[in-house]
């Protein structure tokens, strides 16, 4: 993946990418279906789902009965692809996704929109911060959360062929590139951003551009930070971590997400499973629920800036 | 319509399969009788008469497709299965042993001629349109049936995916409905009440129809001369008796799981094999 990171907005939707790679992977593989539960508006597969009725499926605002379906097709064949927004892809049917999919060995991939604070004006009913958690809990899933464009592209060419339950957390709207198109993201490598030998930042999807950005930050403060993107969740690169551990002593996980149950957990998990020795700070949402505003305000709100990682930053070094 | 000797059959391979239940549940004491041994009888009529599937192939894609929603009635699967050969009938001795290939809800995983892993109520009708859909897509000729229990109407997936497969105009599917009027905790009325629920699924736009659900006669003429032209999915009502087939098992006012003593399914099992013995001299 080349990286091209100015920190300037992208030009297209993450949506668009969504759909352009969704009609491309349909016209080359027959077993490609897709299906939502009546947001094919807010992706905007809409006008080419209904050209499409026998590969795109809108079952309407039923999320618990589209895994159920999804999970049916897989078993007759077909590589699902279903789409609603997080919590209703996670939270809402979470027992289907559980049993239908993951228990029956049905395959499915499931894409959950508009991850945490995303949700914006959509406010706390829609606003995922538990979903990598409870992917997390499924035997065998693989969860992936999208960084800019090129990652989407790249991790749904793959998802459909790999066995279990998939999850893509994405955003919709425009994003900050951070690679140039075109490139293979493996599942479960992560991708080092930048060196730096004092500490490091783990972070992923909306979080890694604040991490750049706090890199920076940390940079004319004197402090080489290594960036990674960890936009595989699980399975999580377990060499990498321990491998930055080492190299840096100090680390700061960040995501948008629960700080429990998610990336911030499967760092922890690694750490202390190997024994690895580092002083950690997480950048997470902790025991709250989340509430309706912008983006930026909610980033605020919810301590997930670049500001945020430069003081959890300090204060990993502090202890190192 | 079926010929004297075919029912007889029938009404034996029935009995049979209901011997079948009690001989897993013999061994291990204990299990879901009661909505196993209602549905007995339209499994002789699926495994015996109607539907399309080869033993030695269990996966063959163009098969008639069984989803026993009410996962719990594995018992009444397995015995139809391994009475027409799909695994050795000494399996069913091992009713959920450790290791055992016959888990007390239906897993596709584990047992040979099992379509979809079921348990989870509610879960597995979903699964079935899915099959459906994508046997209708693949233009394929094929019916899926699926079982669902009456009390498993509680479940708010049931009616997604009814209102999914009647929009779809899913009519290779026959969705089978235990109505047993028994689920755990009471009867279905004093539980929560589903009313008519033949007329439900009529409104929700099935073809529906409410039979005898022990009359296999009439199981068989709704289900073969079902006339898929009207474009809608089927419904058929089973009116049956929770534990049908032992006089003792159906006398019990809660017959959902029960200890099954030794000596009893014994006996059950000695006047359900003479019933076969007059069966099969009639047949």
């Amino acid at each position: 993946m080349k990286i091209i990171y100015d920190g300037s907005m992208g030009e297209k939707e993450l949506r668009n990418i969504f759909r352009d790679t969704l009609i491309d992977l349909v016209e080359k593989d027959p077993t490609i279906v897709y299906l939502d539960a009546d947001l094919m508006g807010c992706m905007g597969t809409g006008p080419w789902a209904k050209q499409h009725p026998d590969r795109a499926i809108n079952c309407g605002i039923a999320e618990a009965d589209m895994v159920g379906i999804a999970c049916g097709m897989a078993a007759e064949g077909y590589r699902p692809i279903m789409h609603t927004f997080g919590p209703f892809a996670s939270r809402r049917c979470y027992d289907q996704l559980f049993l239908s999919a993951g228990y029956a060995g049905n395959d499915v991939t499931v894409v959950g929109g508009d991850p945490g604070v995303c949700a914006a004006l959509n406010g706390g009913t829609h606003m995922p911060f538990e979903d990598t958690a409870l992917f997390r809990l499924i035997p065998g899933s693989t969860i992936v959360e999208v960084t800019d464009y090129a990652i989407l592209e790249s991790v749904m060419r793959q998802l459909p062929y790999l066995p279990g339950v998939k999850y893509i957390r994405v955003d919709r709207k425009k994003a900050k590139p951070v690679y140039e198109m075109g490139g293979e993201a493996p599942i479960g490598k992560g991708i080092v951003l930048r060196e730096g030998a004092d500490i490091t930042i783990i972070a992923s999807g909306i979080m890694v551009q604040e991490a750049l950005e706090a890199a920076k930050v940390l940079e004319a403060e004197g402090i080489e930070a290594t960036v990674v993107d960890m936009f595989t969740v699980k399975p999580l690169d377990t060499e990498l971590v321990l491998q930055c551990a080492e190299k840096t002593g100090a680390m700061v996980v960040a995501e948008n997400h629960n700080r429990i149950g998610g990336l911030c957990s499967a760092v922890a998990d690694a750490l202390v499973e190997n024994g690895a020795k580092a002083a950690v700070e997480f950048v997470a949402v902790f025991e709250r629920y989340g509430e309706v505003g912008t983006r930026e305000y909610l980033q605020e709100a919810c301590g997930l800036t670049a500001g945020d990682i430069v003081a959890k930053a300090r204060k990993a070094l502090a202890r190192k | 319509m079926l010929e004297k000797k075919e029912i007889a059959q029938l009404k034996a391979f029935a009995a049979e399969i209901r011997m079948g239940i009690l001989e897993q549940l013999r061994a291990k004491g204990v299990g879901h009788a009661g909505g196993s041994m209602s549905i007995a009888d339209v499994l002789a009529v699926l495994y015996g008469k109607e539907m399309s599937y080869k033993v030695d192939d269990p996966n063959w894609a163009d098969r008639d497709r069984v989803v026993c929603s009410k996962g719990h009635a594995g018992p009444a699967l397995y015995a139809t299965l391994a009475l027409k050969g799909f695994f050795p009938y000494e399996q069913l001795l091992t009713l959920n042993q450790p290791k055992t290939m016959l888990p007390s809800h239906c897993d596709h995983s584990k047992t040979p001629g099992i379509d979809m892993t079921t348990g989870s109520l509610g879960q597995g009708v979903s699964l079935a349109v899915g099959s459906a859909l994508a046997c209708k897509l693949q233009g394929r000729s094929n019916r899926v049936f699926v079982f669902v229990g009456d009390g498993e109407c509680n479940e708010g997936q049931v009616w997604e995916a009814a209102m999914f497969a009647a929009a779809h105009g899913l009519d290779n599917m026959t969705w089978l409905l235990d109505n047993n009027k028994k689920q755990l905790d009471g009867t279905v009325e004093e539980i929560l009440d589903t009313g008519d629920l033949s007329e439900k699924f009529a409104a929700f736009g099935f073809n529906s129809v409410r039979i005898d659900g022990h009359d296999v006669e009439a199981i068989y003429d709704t289900i073969h001369d079902y006339d898929r032209a009207c474009g809608k999915p089927q419904m058929i009502v089973l009116d049956t008796v929770k534990g049908k087939g032992v006089a003792d098992i159906e006398a019990m006012p809660s017959n959902h799981s029960i200890t099954v003593p030794y000596d009893d399914a014994t006996r059950w099992m000695a006047e359900l094999a003479e019933e076969v013995k007059a069966l099969r001299e009639e047949a």
